[in-house]
Protein backbone atom coordinates (compact mmCIF):
# COMPACT_ATOMS: atom_id res chain seq x y z
CA UNK A 1 0.00 0.00 0.00
CA UNK A 2 2.71 2.38 1.07
CA UNK A 3 4.79 1.37 -1.95
CA UNK A 4 2.02 2.11 -4.41
CA UNK A 5 1.50 5.55 -2.94
CA UNK A 6 5.21 6.24 -3.29
CA UNK A 7 5.13 5.33 -6.91
CA UNK A 8 2.19 7.58 -7.58
CA UNK A 9 3.99 10.49 -6.01
CA UNK A 10 7.12 9.73 -7.97
CA UNK A 11 5.28 9.69 -11.29
CA UNK A 12 2.91 12.56 -10.71
CA UNK A 13 5.01 15.34 -12.30
CA UNK A 14 4.94 13.49 -15.64
CA UNK A 15 1.46 12.11 -16.23
CA UNK A 16 1.84 12.37 -19.97
CA UNK A 17 4.97 10.25 -20.06
CA UNK A 18 3.44 7.65 -17.82
CA UNK A 19 0.43 7.26 -20.02
CA UNK A 20 2.71 7.17 -23.01
CA UNK A 21 4.95 4.54 -21.45
CA UNK A 22 2.04 2.22 -20.82
CA UNK A 23 0.31 2.55 -24.17
CA UNK A 24 2.00 0.71 -27.04
CA UNK A 25 -0.50 2.00 -29.61
CA UNK A 26 0.36 5.63 -29.07
CA UNK A 27 4.06 4.76 -28.97
CA UNK A 28 3.77 3.12 -32.36
CA UNK A 29 1.80 6.05 -33.74
CA UNK A 30 4.34 8.51 -32.40
CA UNK A 31 7.18 6.61 -34.06
CA UNK A 32 5.47 6.29 -37.44
CA UNK A 33 3.98 9.79 -37.62
CA UNK A 34 7.14 11.64 -38.80
CA UNK A 35 7.43 9.23 -41.74
CA UNK A 36 3.73 9.36 -42.42
CA UNK A 37 3.57 13.17 -42.37
CA UNK A 38 6.75 13.59 -44.39
CA UNK A 39 5.83 11.12 -47.11
CA UNK A 40 2.31 12.46 -47.24
CA UNK A 41 3.60 15.96 -47.98
CA UNK A 42 6.48 15.06 -50.28
CA UNK A 43 5.24 11.92 -52.02
CA UNK A 44 1.47 11.44 -51.89
CA UNK A 45 0.39 15.07 -52.18
CA UNK A 46 2.65 15.70 -55.23
CA UNK A 47 1.22 12.59 -56.92
CA UNK A 48 -2.32 13.79 -56.25
CA UNK A 49 -1.38 17.16 -57.76
CA UNK A 50 -0.15 15.41 -60.93
CA UNK A 51 -3.46 13.54 -61.21
CA UNK A 52 -5.34 16.84 -60.96
CA UNK A 53 -2.91 18.56 -63.33
CA UNK A 54 -3.50 15.88 -65.95
CA UNK A 55 -7.10 17.05 -66.46
CA UNK A 56 -6.33 20.78 -66.56
CA UNK A 57 -5.57 22.99 -69.57
CA UNK A 58 -2.33 24.42 -70.83
CA UNK A 59 -2.37 28.20 -71.00
CA UNK A 60 -1.02 30.22 -73.94
CA UNK A 61 2.38 30.81 -72.30
CA UNK A 62 2.98 27.30 -71.03
CA UNK A 63 1.20 28.10 -67.77
CA UNK A 64 -1.63 26.05 -66.31
CA UNK A 65 -5.24 27.19 -66.62
CA UNK A 66 -7.75 25.76 -64.15
CA UNK A 67 -10.23 24.49 -66.70
CA UNK A 68 -11.29 20.88 -67.03
CA UNK A 69 -9.80 19.21 -70.09
CA UNK A 70 -9.86 15.52 -70.90
CA UNK A 71 -8.04 15.98 -74.18
CA UNK A 72 -4.65 15.43 -72.56
CA UNK A 73 -5.58 11.77 -72.41
CA UNK A 74 -7.24 11.50 -75.80
CA UNK A 75 -4.19 13.13 -77.38
CA UNK A 76 -2.09 10.24 -76.14
CA UNK A 77 -3.90 7.90 -78.53
CA UNK A 78 -2.15 9.60 -81.43
CA UNK A 79 0.00 7.26 -83.56
CA UNK A 80 3.13 9.24 -82.72
CA UNK A 81 2.68 8.75 -78.97
CA UNK A 82 1.46 5.18 -79.31
CA UNK A 83 4.61 4.39 -81.21
CA UNK A 84 6.77 5.91 -78.45
CA UNK A 85 4.81 3.91 -75.91
CA UNK A 86 5.17 0.69 -77.85
CA UNK A 87 8.89 1.30 -78.32
CA UNK A 88 9.32 1.90 -74.58
CA UNK A 89 7.50 -1.32 -73.71
CA UNK A 90 9.56 -3.18 -76.29
CA UNK A 91 12.85 -1.74 -75.01
CA UNK A 92 11.97 -2.45 -71.38
CA UNK A 93 10.93 -6.02 -72.26
CA UNK A 94 14.12 -6.62 -74.25
CA UNK A 95 16.18 -5.19 -71.38
CA UNK A 96 14.54 -7.69 -69.00
CA UNK A 97 15.05 -10.54 -71.46
CA UNK A 98 18.74 -9.85 -72.04
CA UNK A 99 19.28 -9.34 -68.31
CA UNK A 100 17.87 -12.84 -67.76
CA UNK A 101 20.00 -14.33 -70.55
CA UNK A 102 23.19 -12.75 -69.23
CA UNK A 103 22.32 -12.91 -65.54
CA UNK A 104 20.94 -16.44 -65.22
CA UNK A 105 24.14 -18.42 -65.82
CA UNK A 106 25.96 -15.99 -63.55
CA UNK A 107 23.43 -16.38 -60.73
CA UNK A 108 23.59 -20.16 -61.23
CA UNK A 109 27.37 -20.08 -61.00
CA UNK A 110 27.24 -18.10 -57.75
CA UNK A 111 24.57 -20.39 -56.25
CA UNK A 112 26.82 -23.37 -57.02
CA UNK A 113 30.00 -21.78 -55.68
CA UNK A 114 31.45 -22.75 -52.30
CA UNK A 115 29.32 -21.20 -49.55
CA UNK A 116 32.15 -19.01 -48.30
CA UNK A 117 32.76 -17.43 -51.70
CA UNK A 118 29.13 -16.64 -52.48
CA UNK A 119 28.84 -13.34 -50.64
CA UNK A 120 32.10 -12.15 -52.18
CA UNK A 121 30.93 -13.09 -55.70
CA UNK A 122 27.64 -11.25 -55.11
CA UNK A 123 29.48 -8.25 -53.69
CA UNK A 124 31.63 -8.14 -56.82
CA UNK A 125 28.47 -7.78 -58.90
CA UNK A 126 27.21 -4.98 -56.68
CA UNK A 127 30.37 -2.86 -56.67
CA UNK A 128 29.94 -1.35 -60.16
CA UNK A 129 26.31 -0.75 -59.22
CA UNK A 130 27.54 1.65 -56.54
CA UNK A 131 29.34 3.82 -59.06
CA UNK A 132 27.23 6.56 -60.53
CA UNK A 133 25.02 5.41 -63.37
CA UNK A 134 25.94 8.32 -65.64
CA UNK A 135 29.57 7.33 -65.27
CA UNK A 136 28.66 3.80 -66.31
CA UNK A 137 26.86 5.14 -69.38
CA UNK A 138 29.87 7.30 -70.16
CA UNK A 139 32.14 4.24 -70.01
CA UNK A 140 30.01 2.62 -72.70
CA UNK A 141 29.97 5.78 -74.82
CA UNK A 142 33.77 5.67 -74.80
CA UNK A 143 33.68 2.07 -75.97
CA UNK A 144 30.91 2.29 -78.56
CA UNK A 145 31.38 5.62 -80.34
CA UNK A 146 32.55 5.70 -83.96
CA UNK A 147 36.17 6.45 -83.06
CA UNK A 148 35.77 4.53 -79.78
CA UNK A 149 37.69 1.67 -78.26
CA UNK A 150 35.64 -1.12 -79.83
CA UNK A 151 35.91 0.21 -83.38
CA UNK A 152 39.62 1.04 -82.98
CA UNK A 153 40.28 -2.49 -81.77
CA UNK A 154 38.25 -4.18 -84.50
CA UNK A 155 39.90 -2.10 -87.23
CA UNK A 156 43.38 -2.71 -85.85
CA UNK A 157 42.67 -6.43 -85.77
CA UNK A 158 41.52 -6.20 -89.38
CA UNK A 159 38.07 -7.60 -88.61
CA UNK A 160 36.25 -4.58 -90.03
CA UNK A 161 37.32 -1.80 -92.40
CA UNK A 162 34.62 0.80 -91.77
CA UNK A 163 33.75 1.67 -88.14
CA UNK A 164 30.42 0.32 -86.89
CA UNK A 165 27.77 2.88 -86.05
CA UNK A 166 26.49 1.51 -82.77
CA UNK A 167 26.29 4.61 -80.62
CA UNK A 168 23.15 6.73 -81.10
CA UNK A 169 21.03 3.75 -82.15
CA UNK A 170 18.37 1.76 -80.26
CA UNK A 171 20.96 -1.04 -79.91
CA UNK A 172 23.21 1.30 -77.92
CA UNK A 173 20.28 2.15 -75.64
CA UNK A 174 19.70 -1.54 -75.05
CA UNK A 175 23.39 -2.17 -74.30
CA UNK A 176 23.40 0.71 -71.82
CA UNK A 177 20.19 -0.36 -70.08
CA UNK A 178 21.20 -4.01 -69.70
CA UNK A 179 24.51 -2.95 -68.19
CA UNK A 180 22.73 -0.56 -65.81
CA UNK A 181 20.14 -2.99 -64.53
CA UNK A 182 21.92 -6.37 -64.55
CA UNK A 183 22.43 -6.48 -60.75
CA UNK A 184 18.66 -6.07 -60.23
CA UNK A 185 18.24 -9.33 -62.12
CA UNK A 186 21.16 -11.34 -60.71
CA UNK A 187 20.28 -10.78 -57.04
CA UNK A 188 16.71 -12.12 -57.07
CA UNK A 189 17.73 -14.93 -59.43
CA UNK A 190 20.46 -15.94 -57.01
CA UNK A 191 18.02 -15.82 -54.07
CA UNK A 192 15.59 -18.20 -55.74
CA UNK A 193 18.28 -20.54 -57.09
CA UNK A 194 20.01 -20.71 -53.73
CA UNK A 195 16.78 -21.76 -52.02
CA UNK A 196 16.30 -24.88 -54.16
CA UNK A 197 16.69 -27.98 -52.02
CA UNK A 198 19.40 -30.38 -53.00
CA UNK A 199 17.07 -33.29 -52.27
CA UNK A 200 14.82 -32.22 -55.13
CA UNK A 201 17.69 -32.24 -57.59
CA UNK A 202 18.92 -35.59 -56.30
CA UNK A 203 15.44 -37.08 -56.46
CA UNK A 204 15.16 -36.10 -60.11
CA UNK A 205 18.58 -37.58 -60.83
CA UNK A 206 17.74 -40.80 -58.95
CA UNK A 207 14.61 -41.17 -61.02
CA UNK A 208 16.77 -41.20 -64.12
CA UNK A 209 16.79 -37.59 -65.29
CA UNK A 210 19.90 -36.47 -67.11
CA UNK A 211 21.58 -33.28 -65.79
CA UNK A 212 20.01 -31.33 -68.64
CA UNK A 213 16.55 -32.67 -67.78
CA UNK A 214 17.08 -31.92 -64.09
CA UNK A 215 17.81 -28.33 -65.04
CA UNK A 216 14.88 -27.96 -67.43
CA UNK A 217 12.27 -29.76 -65.32
CA UNK A 218 13.32 -28.86 -61.77
CA UNK A 219 15.79 -25.99 -61.48
CA UNK A 220 14.33 -23.72 -64.14
CA UNK A 221 10.68 -23.92 -62.99
CA UNK A 222 11.73 -23.39 -59.35
CA UNK A 223 13.64 -20.25 -60.28
CA UNK A 224 10.67 -18.61 -62.01
CA UNK A 225 9.84 -16.41 -58.95
CA UNK A 226 13.35 -14.99 -59.11
CA UNK A 227 13.00 -14.32 -62.81
CA UNK A 228 9.70 -12.53 -62.23
CA UNK A 229 11.02 -10.44 -59.34
CA UNK A 230 14.09 -9.55 -61.38
CA UNK A 231 11.99 -8.66 -64.40
CA UNK A 232 9.86 -6.29 -62.32
CA UNK A 233 12.93 -4.66 -60.80
CA UNK A 234 14.42 -4.18 -64.29
CA UNK A 235 11.21 -3.35 -66.13
CA UNK A 236 10.00 -0.49 -63.91
CA UNK A 237 13.13 1.68 -64.08
CA UNK A 238 13.65 0.76 -67.75
CA UNK A 239 10.15 1.99 -68.65
CA UNK A 240 10.70 5.44 -67.19
CA UNK A 241 14.34 5.80 -68.21
CA UNK A 242 15.25 8.94 -70.14
CA UNK A 243 18.93 9.40 -69.36
CA UNK A 244 20.25 6.44 -71.34
CA UNK A 245 18.27 7.37 -74.50
CA UNK A 246 19.39 10.98 -74.02
CA UNK A 247 23.07 10.10 -73.96
CA UNK A 248 23.24 6.95 -76.09
CA UNK A 249 20.15 6.98 -78.28
CA UNK A 250 20.64 10.09 -80.36
CA UNK A 251 17.74 12.27 -81.45
CA UNK A 252 15.74 9.40 -82.95
CA UNK A 253 15.35 7.23 -79.89
CA UNK A 254 12.51 8.57 -77.76
CA UNK A 255 11.03 6.70 -74.81
CA UNK A 256 8.06 7.64 -72.60
CA UNK A 257 10.50 9.03 -70.05
CA UNK A 258 11.87 11.44 -72.65
CA UNK A 259 8.36 12.42 -73.72
CA UNK A 260 7.38 13.27 -70.14
CA UNK A 261 10.61 15.14 -69.48
CA UNK A 262 10.22 17.17 -72.69
CA UNK A 263 6.63 18.13 -71.90
CA UNK A 264 7.70 19.49 -68.53
CA UNK A 265 10.96 21.17 -69.40
CA UNK A 266 11.00 22.09 -73.10
CA UNK A 267 7.49 22.01 -74.58
CA UNK A 268 6.09 23.31 -71.28
CA UNK A 269 2.78 21.51 -71.69
CA UNK A 270 2.50 20.36 -68.09
CA UNK A 271 -1.07 18.96 -68.25
CA UNK A 272 -0.17 16.77 -71.21
CA UNK A 273 3.06 15.67 -69.50
CA UNK A 274 1.04 14.85 -66.39
CA UNK A 275 -1.35 12.73 -68.46
CA UNK A 276 1.60 10.88 -70.03
CA UNK A 277 3.02 10.28 -66.51
CA UNK A 278 -0.29 8.82 -65.40
CA UNK A 279 -0.26 6.49 -68.39
CA UNK A 280 3.29 5.38 -67.58
CA UNK A 281 2.33 4.84 -63.97
CA UNK A 282 -0.73 2.77 -64.91
CA UNK A 283 1.33 0.67 -67.29
CA UNK A 284 4.05 -0.11 -64.75
CA UNK A 285 1.47 -0.84 -62.05
CA UNK A 286 -0.42 -3.12 -64.43
CA UNK A 287 2.71 -5.04 -65.36
CA UNK A 288 3.75 -5.34 -61.70
CA UNK A 289 0.30 -6.53 -60.63
CA UNK A 290 0.07 -8.97 -63.51
CA UNK A 291 3.38 -10.55 -62.62
CA UNK A 292 2.93 -10.59 -58.85
CA UNK A 293 -0.58 -12.05 -59.10
CA UNK A 294 0.78 -14.79 -61.29
CA UNK A 295 3.71 -15.64 -59.08
CA UNK A 296 2.75 -14.40 -55.64
CA UNK A 297 4.82 -11.83 -53.84
CA UNK A 298 8.12 -13.47 -53.03
CA UNK A 299 10.88 -12.29 -50.77
CA UNK A 300 12.92 -12.13 -53.99
CA UNK A 301 11.54 -8.64 -54.54
CA UNK A 302 12.97 -7.44 -51.27
CA UNK A 303 16.66 -8.09 -51.69
CA UNK B 1 21.64 -25.42 -53.65
CA UNK B 2 24.85 -26.93 -52.45
CA UNK B 3 28.21 -26.36 -53.96
CA UNK B 4 29.16 -28.39 -56.97
CA UNK B 5 32.20 -27.96 -59.12
CA UNK B 6 30.96 -25.98 -62.10
CA UNK B 7 31.73 -27.19 -65.57
CA UNK B 8 34.51 -25.54 -67.54
CA UNK B 9 31.98 -23.78 -69.74
CA UNK B 10 30.20 -22.24 -66.79
CA UNK B 11 33.46 -21.08 -65.21
CA UNK B 12 34.55 -19.51 -68.49
CA UNK B 13 31.16 -17.83 -68.75
CA UNK B 14 31.42 -16.43 -65.21
CA UNK B 15 34.87 -15.08 -65.99
CA UNK B 16 33.59 -13.35 -69.12
CA UNK B 17 30.58 -11.99 -67.26
CA UNK B 18 32.76 -10.43 -64.58
CA UNK B 19 35.01 -9.03 -67.30
CA UNK B 20 31.92 -7.52 -68.93
CA UNK B 21 30.96 -5.93 -65.62
CA UNK B 22 34.39 -4.53 -64.80
CA UNK B 23 36.14 -3.81 -68.08
CA UNK B 24 34.23 -0.60 -68.95
CA UNK B 25 35.01 0.90 -65.56
CA UNK B 26 38.66 -0.14 -65.63
CA UNK B 27 39.10 1.31 -69.13
CA UNK B 28 37.46 4.49 -67.94
CA UNK B 29 39.97 4.87 -65.12
CA UNK B 30 42.98 4.01 -67.32
CA UNK B 31 42.03 6.61 -69.91
CA UNK B 32 41.84 9.34 -67.28
CA UNK B 33 45.68 9.35 -67.43
CA UNK B 34 45.76 9.69 -71.22
CA UNK B 35 47.62 12.61 -72.79
CA UNK B 36 45.44 12.62 -75.92
CA UNK B 37 42.60 15.08 -75.61
CA UNK B 38 40.35 13.25 -78.06
CA UNK B 39 40.73 10.19 -75.86
CA UNK B 40 40.63 7.74 -78.76
CA UNK B 41 43.83 5.80 -78.27
CA UNK B 42 46.45 5.65 -75.58
CA UNK B 43 49.29 8.12 -76.13
CA UNK B 44 51.04 8.67 -72.84
CA UNK B 45 50.69 9.14 -69.09
CA UNK B 46 49.69 12.47 -67.57
CA UNK B 47 48.04 13.87 -64.48
CA UNK B 48 47.04 17.00 -66.37
CA UNK B 49 43.31 16.21 -66.33
CA UNK B 50 43.25 15.82 -62.57
CA UNK B 51 44.98 19.17 -62.27
CA UNK B 52 42.46 20.75 -64.57
CA UNK B 53 39.63 19.16 -62.59
CA UNK B 54 40.78 20.72 -59.32
CA UNK B 55 40.76 24.15 -60.97
CA UNK B 56 37.28 23.71 -62.46
CA UNK B 57 35.08 26.02 -60.37
CA UNK B 58 31.89 24.36 -61.63
CA UNK B 59 33.04 20.94 -60.51
CA UNK B 60 34.14 22.23 -57.11
CA UNK B 61 30.82 23.97 -56.54
CA UNK B 62 28.93 20.85 -57.66
CA UNK B 63 30.99 18.72 -55.26
CA UNK B 64 30.19 21.04 -52.39
CA UNK B 65 26.47 21.00 -53.23
CA UNK B 66 26.39 17.23 -53.59
CA UNK B 67 28.08 16.59 -50.25
CA UNK B 68 25.90 19.14 -48.46
CA UNK B 69 22.68 17.60 -49.81
CA UNK B 70 23.86 14.05 -49.13
CA UNK B 71 24.81 14.89 -45.54
CA UNK B 72 21.62 16.72 -44.64
CA UNK B 73 19.32 14.21 -46.31
CA UNK B 74 21.19 11.24 -44.80
CA UNK B 75 20.96 12.53 -41.23
CA UNK B 76 17.28 13.44 -41.44
CA UNK B 77 16.11 10.41 -43.40
CA UNK B 78 18.05 8.08 -41.11
CA UNK B 79 16.38 9.51 -38.01
CA UNK B 80 12.87 9.47 -39.50
CA UNK B 81 13.33 6.08 -41.19
CA UNK B 82 14.71 4.41 -38.06
CA UNK B 83 11.72 5.57 -36.01
CA UNK B 84 9.41 4.12 -38.68
CA UNK B 85 11.31 0.82 -38.66
CA UNK B 86 10.89 0.59 -34.87
CA UNK B 87 7.19 1.35 -35.20
CA UNK B 88 6.57 -1.23 -37.92
CA UNK B 89 8.65 -3.99 -36.39
CA UNK B 90 7.46 -3.77 -32.80
CA UNK B 91 4.08 -2.11 -32.56
CA UNK B 92 0.62 -2.50 -33.94
CA UNK B 93 -1.41 0.59 -34.46
CA UNK B 94 -4.30 1.79 -36.59
CA UNK B 95 -3.10 2.47 -40.14
CA UNK B 96 -0.30 -0.10 -39.99
CA UNK B 97 -0.92 -1.54 -43.47
CA UNK B 98 -1.33 1.94 -44.97
CA UNK B 99 2.01 3.03 -43.54
CA UNK B 100 3.63 -0.16 -44.79
CA UNK B 101 2.32 0.28 -48.34
CA UNK B 102 3.31 3.96 -48.49
CA UNK B 103 6.87 2.84 -47.88
CA UNK B 104 6.75 0.75 -51.05
CA UNK B 105 5.81 3.67 -53.30
CA UNK B 106 9.35 4.60 -54.38
CA UNK B 107 10.05 0.98 -55.30
CA UNK B 108 7.13 0.70 -57.72
CA UNK B 109 6.93 4.22 -59.13
CA UNK B 110 9.18 5.21 -62.04
CA UNK B 111 11.68 7.83 -60.90
CA UNK B 112 10.69 10.24 -63.65
CA UNK B 113 7.11 10.34 -62.35
CA UNK B 114 8.32 11.05 -58.82
CA UNK B 115 10.61 13.75 -60.21
CA UNK B 116 7.91 15.61 -62.12
CA UNK B 117 5.43 15.28 -59.23
CA UNK B 118 7.91 17.01 -56.92
CA UNK B 119 8.52 19.69 -59.57
CA UNK B 120 4.76 20.26 -59.84
CA UNK B 121 4.41 20.35 -56.06
CA UNK B 122 7.20 22.85 -55.46
CA UNK B 123 6.11 25.15 -58.23
CA UNK B 124 2.47 25.08 -57.11
CA UNK B 125 3.39 26.21 -53.60
CA UNK B 126 5.85 28.71 -55.13
CA UNK B 127 8.87 27.17 -53.44
CA UNK B 128 12.07 28.34 -55.15
CA UNK B 129 13.95 25.41 -56.66
CA UNK B 130 17.44 25.00 -55.24
CA UNK B 131 19.48 23.12 -52.65
CA UNK B 132 16.55 23.02 -50.20
CA UNK B 133 14.12 21.45 -52.65
CA UNK B 134 16.73 18.85 -53.68
CA UNK B 135 17.43 17.94 -50.05
CA UNK B 136 13.71 17.73 -49.19
CA UNK B 137 13.16 15.40 -52.16
CA UNK B 138 16.16 13.22 -51.30
CA UNK B 139 14.87 12.77 -47.76
CA UNK B 140 11.55 11.60 -49.23
CA UNK B 141 13.04 8.84 -51.39
CA UNK B 142 15.61 7.85 -48.75
CA UNK B 143 13.20 7.26 -45.84
CA UNK B 144 11.71 4.04 -47.30
CA UNK B 145 15.14 2.57 -48.02
CA UNK B 146 16.44 3.38 -44.53
CA UNK B 147 13.30 1.83 -43.02
CA UNK B 148 13.74 -1.31 -45.11
CA UNK B 149 17.36 -1.81 -44.03
CA UNK B 150 16.83 -1.01 -40.35
CA UNK B 151 13.75 -3.25 -40.20
CA UNK B 152 15.75 -6.16 -41.56
CA UNK B 153 18.25 -5.69 -38.73
CA UNK B 154 15.53 -5.41 -36.09
CA UNK B 155 14.27 -8.83 -36.97
CA UNK B 156 16.28 -10.76 -34.41
CA UNK B 157 16.17 -8.09 -31.71
CA UNK B 158 15.79 -9.52 -28.22
CA UNK B 159 13.11 -7.49 -26.47
CA UNK B 160 13.90 -8.89 -23.05
CA UNK B 161 16.99 -6.72 -22.62
CA UNK B 162 14.77 -3.66 -22.92
CA UNK B 163 12.37 -5.06 -20.37
CA UNK B 164 15.32 -5.70 -18.10
CA UNK B 165 16.36 -2.06 -18.40
CA UNK B 166 12.82 -0.92 -17.62
CA UNK B 167 12.63 -3.24 -14.62
CA UNK B 168 15.86 -1.75 -13.33
CA UNK B 169 14.20 1.65 -13.33
CA UNK B 170 15.14 3.23 -16.65
CA UNK B 171 12.36 5.15 -18.35
CA UNK B 172 11.58 4.66 -22.05
CA UNK B 173 13.86 7.47 -23.17
CA UNK B 174 16.87 6.21 -21.25
CA UNK B 175 16.10 2.64 -22.34
CA UNK B 176 16.04 3.73 -25.96
CA UNK B 177 19.23 5.76 -25.70
CA UNK B 178 21.27 3.31 -23.63
CA UNK B 179 19.91 -0.08 -24.72
CA UNK B 180 17.87 -0.05 -27.94
CA UNK B 181 19.91 2.35 -30.02
CA UNK B 182 23.34 0.78 -29.36
CA UNK B 183 21.89 -2.63 -30.25
CA UNK B 184 20.39 -1.58 -33.56
CA UNK B 185 23.29 0.75 -34.43
CA UNK B 186 24.79 -1.52 -37.16
CA UNK B 187 21.44 -1.50 -38.97
CA UNK B 188 21.08 2.26 -38.57
CA UNK B 189 24.58 2.79 -39.95
CA UNK B 190 23.89 0.48 -42.88
CA UNK B 191 20.71 2.44 -43.59
CA UNK B 192 22.58 5.74 -43.37
CA UNK B 193 25.27 4.49 -45.73
CA UNK B 194 22.65 3.43 -48.26
CA UNK B 195 20.89 6.79 -47.96
CA UNK B 196 24.20 8.62 -48.42
CA UNK B 197 25.15 6.74 -51.58
CA UNK B 198 21.62 7.00 -53.03
CA UNK B 199 21.66 10.75 -52.50
CA UNK B 200 25.18 11.09 -53.89
CA UNK B 201 24.17 9.13 -56.96
CA UNK B 202 20.75 10.51 -57.76
CA UNK B 203 20.30 12.15 -61.11
CA UNK B 204 16.61 11.98 -62.03
CA UNK B 205 14.95 13.44 -58.92
CA UNK B 206 17.72 16.03 -58.59
CA UNK B 207 17.33 17.02 -62.22
CA UNK B 208 13.70 17.98 -61.72
CA UNK B 209 14.11 19.69 -58.35
CA UNK B 210 17.33 21.64 -59.01
CA UNK B 211 17.36 25.37 -59.61
CA UNK B 212 20.01 27.76 -60.84
CA UNK B 213 23.24 27.47 -58.88
CA UNK B 214 22.33 24.17 -57.24
CA UNK B 215 24.02 21.86 -59.76
CA UNK B 216 25.19 18.60 -58.25
CA UNK B 217 27.93 16.25 -59.45
CA UNK B 218 25.65 13.87 -61.39
CA UNK B 219 24.11 16.85 -63.18
CA UNK B 220 27.58 18.25 -63.88
CA UNK B 221 28.85 14.91 -65.24
CA UNK B 222 25.77 14.65 -67.44
CA UNK B 223 26.36 18.03 -69.07
CA UNK B 224 30.09 17.30 -69.45
CA UNK B 225 29.38 13.96 -71.15
CA UNK B 226 26.85 15.60 -73.44
CA UNK B 227 29.26 18.33 -74.38
CA UNK B 228 32.39 16.35 -75.17
CA UNK B 229 34.18 13.12 -74.35
CA UNK B 230 37.38 14.45 -72.75
CA UNK B 231 39.74 12.81 -70.25
CA UNK B 232 38.62 15.37 -67.69
CA UNK B 233 35.33 13.48 -67.41
CA UNK B 234 37.33 10.29 -66.96
CA UNK B 235 39.36 11.90 -64.18
CA UNK B 236 36.22 13.05 -62.40
CA UNK B 237 34.67 9.60 -62.79
CA UNK B 238 37.80 7.86 -61.53
CA UNK B 239 37.96 10.05 -58.43
CA UNK B 240 34.28 9.44 -57.81
CA UNK B 241 34.63 5.67 -58.11
CA UNK B 242 37.59 5.67 -55.72
CA UNK B 243 35.64 7.81 -53.24
CA UNK B 244 32.67 5.45 -53.31
CA UNK B 245 34.97 2.49 -52.69
CA UNK B 246 36.54 4.27 -49.70
CA UNK B 247 33.09 5.09 -48.27
CA UNK B 248 31.95 1.48 -48.80
CA UNK B 249 35.17 0.17 -47.23
CA UNK B 250 34.72 2.37 -44.16
CA UNK B 251 31.12 1.16 -43.91
CA UNK B 252 32.27 -2.47 -44.02
CA UNK B 253 34.89 -1.88 -41.33
CA UNK B 254 32.38 -0.13 -39.04
CA UNK B 255 29.91 -2.98 -39.48
CA UNK B 256 32.53 -5.65 -38.81
CA UNK B 257 33.48 -3.88 -35.61
CA UNK B 258 29.92 -3.58 -34.46
CA UNK B 259 28.98 -7.19 -34.92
Amino acid sequence: MQKQADQQIAYRPRPFFRRFQEDPTSQGLALISPTFIYLFIFMILPMVLVVILSILTRGPYGNVVYRLNWQNYSRLIDTLYLRILWFSLWTAALTSLFSILIGYPLAYYIARAPRKQRSLLLFLILIPFWTNFIIRIYAWIMILRTEGLLNTMLINLGIIKVPLDILYTPTAVLIGMVYEFLPFMVLPLYTSLEKIENAQLEAAADLGARPWQVFMRVTLPLSVPGMIAGSILVFIPAMGMFVVPDLMGGAKTLLVGNLIRNQFLTARDWPFGAAASMLLLMLTLAVTLFYTRKAGFGEELLV
Amino acid sequence: MSEKKPSFGLRLYAFLAYAYIYLPIILLIIFSFNTQKLNVRWEGFTLHWYDQLFRDQNVLLATRNTLLIALVSTVLSTIIGTLAALALQRYHFPGYTIAESILYIPVIIPEVVMGISLLVFFSMINFRLGLTTIALSHIAFNIPFVTLVVRARLHGFDKSIEEAAMDLGANWLITFWRVTLPTIMPGVLAGALLAFTLSLDDYVITYFTAGPGSTTLPLRVFSMVRFAVTPEVNALSALWIVTIFVVLGIGQIIQRRQT
